[in-house]
């Protein structure tokens, strides 16, 4: 035996795709083959409505169905989503946030008629609230019984479901809103401790020690992908610290920091979208070089992000990538390779001086749930950062600011540029099995049923999964779950961030310009130039639309921002409300073919039709003539990285809408 | 601005139009000079003096720190004010950038609002660069929503000052403060504050510190010999609470003022105010200084509104 060799080579990682569409027939048929392909645990992508508690036909619905993932919204769903695929043995990570309870309930209901028992299950339920107040927006309920729930779903899984990960800790995401891995270790961090906190007030002290251990995290690697390792390193000496010394867990193998991955999105470009796959290849290294902090899960998003939704195809190639790493390279044949590495160990100590005193302001403020809104201004404000290095050139990304020049690329030659389109049938398909379902169903049931989770929510220390997992068995739907606990803890809205965004403070000439057309339109207007944005749908990705807010500011216009979730009559109402001279809309999601047009409608309908429009996010170029054509003014899109040109091409537009000559 | 406009406007609201209002605000907004005789008809039209009464509505002034949770508090008082039947109007004033001139109005996206509900105004406004006290368009949408909304809620930022500027318009001044934050406390027992008719201590989950919070809040104004000061626990997060104490300690404040006298001497002050920006020195001077020109103003009619006070003065003056 040798020091630098394993005995035996280590095994692979479990290997999968976040993947859902359509329909849960659709994706199940997707997932069969994935899993024929090699992958060995399956990674299910909700669609909105279903993450955020809404049934197809919901106003807030609308656009949204079977766009990012899969509509589940009853037990049928959940079966036919996993027909054919053994429960007792599968692996399954569900992203799943606010509705996690009812989701696991479904699974472990589905299971039940698999003939599979709870203590069975193997799989991951995401449930981290605090990043989709931070950075994902898929919340529903106000921050503590939100807490609430997550604690109670962990005490129930602890007891009945003991191989299973209630909850995530995600630090993913708050890389994707501008994290820096500084701010990606503490906050994440911070989030894990108000976490056990919360279940410590719901659990027999001596199970603490396994509640410790079911907590794993959802990491994000970017391209920088030798510091990116040493992250996880030190998010590893984190973690055994805070077991140890917080919570007094003795077992260093409870103790154990244990990760799921996906690596970094927010740098994949739509330019050149080729690169995109080196770019994957080399941020996966990050989480696999060396062993001692290496993933146990890992998903690989797909080379076309910037551009829509990935086909099957785009995915395969992903699960490739995965494939060989594990099977071709000599990656697991080694004991951990970083080992006395000076760099390594430096790196690693740089993090944790810089992740301890930021978790410090965290606790100073009372913890993670009293500190969203500090954290969110602070992500804000890195984002912000990081777009202003990229606009100067200070950060190179290959094909977008550098290096542009470019042949045509074939792989998004064909009629749908490269990616998948979800058929429009799917929205009216949905909405009618969901009313069908309603039909057929015991009412007395559904209705008793959903009167027990109403009580349950408003008690002080019942356990709300019991109820929810009767609640999945007696037919009652997403929308009926989550319009129940809407009712009892109330709705909420998160804080924004951008009002405590800093001001630039690099006033470079071109923003200086910009500032003296603004302040020349505005005089001409009467007012000062106003702008609403915000986000229709449920896509709760703000950091766009953040941005764009936030620089508009900055060139000296009026900002009402008005944040995620919002429907086209609101949008309507909130503009001619606020008076503004223009409105700027962003999505994510691929709902803008829906959403826009009701917008539309929606502002001539409330006497605000004369109102430019314009739309940023992720719209295919083919979609941008129909968008045109409905009257939208302006698309924007991942290329247009120059915030300055958007904003000064939005003041150009609300000065020739509203007469104002151009300047001499 | 078609011709006429600002007293159609101004006659609509009078008449409790609330669809008048969102072009009613742009008008008052706006500093054009082709709009500026429109503007002051509006005012004209919704002023005591037309109305033959004060405007009905209720203004009531929110303000306190940033973060100390403002907009979600205004978000449920107003579920529970449109709960009762009463039309709200919120104008709610953000900082401007002295660096770049612009505004982000943040305070809509916390505000939960129903489109369909038409009882429910909600209106951003930048502070824009003022010197000291509210921009002029707040003080006027304050005075014009007050003729058609049940309830119109200001609401500012700050802490020390920002009490101070929005008492030009309020009939009722709120300061809202966090438990555990020592600095209004220290505000209000050095008299840098001026005492507000009510005092909200957000964030009452928070338990012990908050009913601390709110002790000590309470003895401070003891030994200020201000026994009127209601101090209120809420917690503005759903399930909220406290808020409909919080709506009737500014009910009971409502009640107990003379609103007529006090609305009458805050736009003689400010009218005073304008004119002194208008013509300095030399306008007072004109008015015979500065006792003589509070004299002349007191003994103008009690139901003009600013703009009108200010011409009646300058007229006095002869500098027109």
């Amino acid at each position: 035996m040798t020091e630098h060799r394993l005995d035996q080579p280590d095994r692979p990682w479990m290997i999968r795709t976040y993947a859902g569409h359509s329909t849960a027939e659709k994706s199940n048929e997707l997932y069969r083959g994935n899993l024929e392909k090699g992958q060995t645990g399956l990674s299910i992508a909700f669609d909105l409505p279903t993450q955020t508690g809404y049934d197809p036909g919901d106003e807030l619905a609308r656009g949204e169905v079977g766009k990012v993932g899969v509509p589940v919204s009853n037990i049928r769903d959940m079966e036919a989503l996993l027909d054919g695929i053994p429960l007792d043995r599968m692996n399954t990570s569900m992203t799943i946030n606010a509705t996690a309870a009812w989701l696991l309930a479904l699974y472990i209901v589905t299971a039940e008629h698999q003939g599979a028992s709870e203590d069975q299950l193997q799989g991951t339920t995401q449930n981290d609230i605090i990043k989709e107040f931070l950075a994902r927006g898929t919340y529903a309920f106000p921050p503590a019984p939100s807490m609430r729930l997550i604690a109670d779903m962990i005490a129930y899984t602890v007891e009945n479901v003991p191989k299973w990960n209630p909850i995530n800790i995600c630090s993913y995401h708050l890389q994707e809103a501008g994290a820096t891995p500084v701010q990606e270790i503490a906050y994440s961090m911070s989030n894990a401790i108000a976490v056990l906190d919360a279940v410590r007030d719901r659990v027999d002290p001596s199970v603490m020690p396994q509640v410790f251990a079911r907590i794993s995290f959802f990491v994000n690697a970017g391209l920088r992908f030798i510091e990116e390792h040493a992250k996880l390193r030190a998010m590893g000496i984190l973690w055994d610290e805070l077991g140890r010394e917080r919570y007094g867990v003795e077992d260093p193998k409870l103790r154990r920091f244990r990760y799921g991955v996906q690596v970094n999105s927010l740098g994949l470009t739509e330019r050149q979208p080729e690169n995109n796959i080196q770019r994957i290849v080399l941020e996966t290294l990050a989480v696999t070089l060396g062993r001692d902090a290496r993933a146990r899960a890992i998903q690989l998003p797909a080379w076309n992000e910037a551009l829509g939704l990935p086909r099957p195809w785009d995915q395969q190639w992903s699960l490739r990538i995965q494939q060989v790493m594990a099977y071709e390279t000599d990656l697991l044949d080694y004991p951990d390779i970083f080992e006395g590495s000076k760099v390594m160990d430096g790196l690693v100590e740089e993090l944790l001086e810089g992740a301890r005193a930021e978790m410090a302001v965290v606790a100073e403020q009372g913890g993670a749930v009293e500190a969203v809104p500090y954290m969110k201004a602070q992500l804000v404000e890195s984002h912000r950062e990081r777009l202003r290095r990229i606009e100067t050139g200070d950060q190179v990304v290959v094909g977008l600011n550098r290096y542009q020049e470019s042949e045509e690329s074939p792989l998004t030659a064909d009629a749908e540029g490269g990616i998948l389109v979800v058929d429009p049938a799917v929205e009216a398909q949905q909405t009618a099995a969901v009313a069908a379902w309603r039909e057929q169903r015991d009412q007395t049931a559904v209705d008793e049923a959903l009167a027990e989770v109403a009580r349950v929510a408003l008690s002080e220390d019942e356990n709300i999964m019991p109820a929810t997992i009767a609640a999945a068995r007696a037919g009652v739907t997403t929308g009926e779950w989550s319009a129940a606990l809407r009712g009892a803890f109330g709705e909420y809205r998160a804080p924004t961030g951008v009002g405590e965004s800093a001001s630039a403070d690099h006033d470079d000439a071109e923003l200086e310009a910009l500032r003296d057309e603004v302040d020349r339109v505005s005089e001409a207007l009467g007012r000062r130039i106003r702008i609403l944005v915000g986000k229709p749908g449920l896509d709760g990705h703000s950091n766009g639309a953040e941005q764009i807010a936030v620089r508009a500011r900055d060139a000296g216009m009026d900002v009402v921002y008005e944040g995620i979730r919002l429907t086209p009559s609101q949008i309507a109402a909130s503009a001619k409300q606020e008076g503004v001279h223009v409105i700027g809309l962003s999505i994510l999601s691929g709902s803008h073919r829906e959403l826009i047009p009701s917008v539309i409608e929606a502002l001539n309908q409330a006497g605000a039709g004369d109102v430019p429009l314009v739309v940023g996010g992720i719209i295919p170029d083919q979609d941008v003539p129909e968008l045109e054509a409905a009257g939208v003014a302006a698309v924007y899109t991942p290329k247009d990285y120059d915030l300055t040109r958007i904003i000064r091409e939005i003041v150009a537009l609300v000065a020739e809408r509203g007469g104002v000559a151009q300047s001499a | 601005m078609t011709p006429n406009a600002g007293a159609e406007l101004g006659g609509r609201l009078a008449a409790g139009d609330l669809s008048a209002a969102p072009d009613a605000l742009n008008l008052l907004e706006s500093s054009a000079a082709a709009d500026q005789p429109e503007r002051v008809s509006l005012l004209a039209a919704t002023s005591p003096a037309a109305l033959g009464h004060e405007p009905a509505g209720h203004v009531v002034g929110i303000t306190g720190p940033p973060g100390v949770g403002k907009s979600t508090l205004i978000s449920a008082l107003c579920k529970a004010l449109r709960e009762q039947g009463r039309t709200v109007a919120v104008v709610a004033v953000d900082p401007s950038s002295k660096r770049s001139g612009g505004a982000l109005l943040g305070d809509r996206a916390r505000i939960s609002f129903d489109p369909a509900d038409d009882g429910l105004l909600i209106r951003s406004m930048a502070a824009g660069d003022r010197l000291g006290g509210l921009a002029r368009p707040t003080r006027d949408a304050a005075a014009a929503l007050s003729a058609a909304y049940d309830v119109v809620v200001v609401e500012t930022v700050g802490v020390g000052q920002s009490e101070t500027e929005v008492a030009e318009v309020a009939d009722t001044v709120c300061v809202v403060v966090q438990p555990g934050s020592g600095d209004t406390l220290q505000f209000i027992k050095s008299g840098i504050m001026e005492i507000p008719d009510v005092l909200v201590v957000t964030k009452s989950d928070l338990g012990v510190i908050a009913q601390r919070a709110r002790r000590d809040l309470n003895s401070a104004l003891r030994s200020l010999g201000a026994r009127d000061t209601k101090v209120v626990a809420v917690s503005a997060l759903p399930p909220a609470s406290g808020i409909s104490e919080l709506l009737a300690a500014v009910e009971a404040h409502h009640a107990s003022c003379d609103l007529a006298a006090e609305r009458s001497s805050r736009r003689r002050s400010q009218a005073l105010a304008e004119f002194g920006e208008l013509f300095g020195r030399r306008g007072l001077d004109a008015l015979g200084g500065r006792r003589a020109a509070l004299k002349t103003v007191a003994e103008l009619d009690s139901g003009l509104d600013v703009p009108g006070l200010v011409a009646a003065l300058v007229v006095s003056a002869k500098l027109n």
